[in-house]
């Protein structure tokens, strides 16, 4: 079983490194996403949200769900420790 | 080195100069965390940062005092609400922009709440879910610690 999970997870490390070769190259200008998408967020997100921190409107706005799940991540991780090891009334 | 570990045992590793200093800064690092929270639209920050910081000032407390005296000032009840709750906001509000019309974290649907200028309540909405994420980390933060360094009992910890 445990060569089982290794065999595994080796295997899935394996295909998302060969999917990394398709990545746009590291700091292309003329990459499609930054081409597409930033530009249009460094043009348009002060303008469709008032809030100067590209970043936090970027997170918080344009890509909730990704702030929201990782907040959901966080919470899961408490929660689990919580199951697994409290063992008090209080 | 034998004798410091039963100090610290029998409860007597309790060391003024860290306890004064932790009293003093403490309100200073919880203000700074608020700062973090309520200033992310401006400056780097946010509420993953800033609950961070408040959770620290609790786990500081935790650190040296002990650990019932950090769930004196934040019960553990108290906790588990806020934790909640964190969480309860971020999703409630996303929630909140569908029921009104709008898609699911459309800030700018919320207009038919308050009918103020809809990129402003882009602007408030992103504010109000950073709120919510600063209590839910603020809170798993300080429970993952009182779990992690009483082994679940609760009672004492590092």
């Amino acid at each position: 079983m445990k060569t089982l999970a290794l065999l595994a997870t080796i295997l899935t490390g394996a295909i998302l490194l060969y999917g990394t070769a398709d990545f746009a190259p590291w700091g292309d200008p003329e990459s499609p996403p930054n081409r597409h998408l930033s530009t249009y967020y460094i043009e348009q997100a002060v303008k469709e949200t008032h809030v100067p921190n590209l970043v936090t409107a970027l997170l918080g706005d344009y890509r909730g769900y990704d702030t929201m799940f990782e907040l959901v991540v966080i919470y899961c991780a408490g929660m689990g420790v919580i199951a697994v090891l409290r063992r008090s009334d209080s | 080195m034998k004798s410091l570990q039963a100090l610290a045992q029998n409860g007597g590793g309790d060391n003024l100069i860290l306890q004064t200093t932790i009293r003093l800064t403490v309100p200073f690092i919880q203000l700074f965390g608020l700062y973090v929270i309520v200033h992310g639209h401006y400056s780097p920050g946010g509420g993953f940062q800033g609950g961070v910081l408040l959770g620290a000032a609790f786990i500081l407390i935790a650190l040296g005092y002990d650990l019932p005296t950090s769930k004196r000032y934040f019960p553990v009840r108290t906790n588990a609400i806020l934790a909640n709750s964190g969480a309860l906001i971020f999703a409630g509000i996303a929630t909140l922009c569908a029921l009104l019309g709008g898609y699911f974290l459309d800030y700018s649907i919320l207009t038919r709440l308050l009918p103020i200028d809809p990129i402003e309540w882009r602007s408030l909405g992103i504010f109000l879910v950073e709120v919510g994420v600063g209590l839910g980390v603020m809170c798993i933060m300080l429970s993952l610690y009182w779990d992690m360094a009483s082994g679940g009992q609760m009672e004492e910890g590092l």
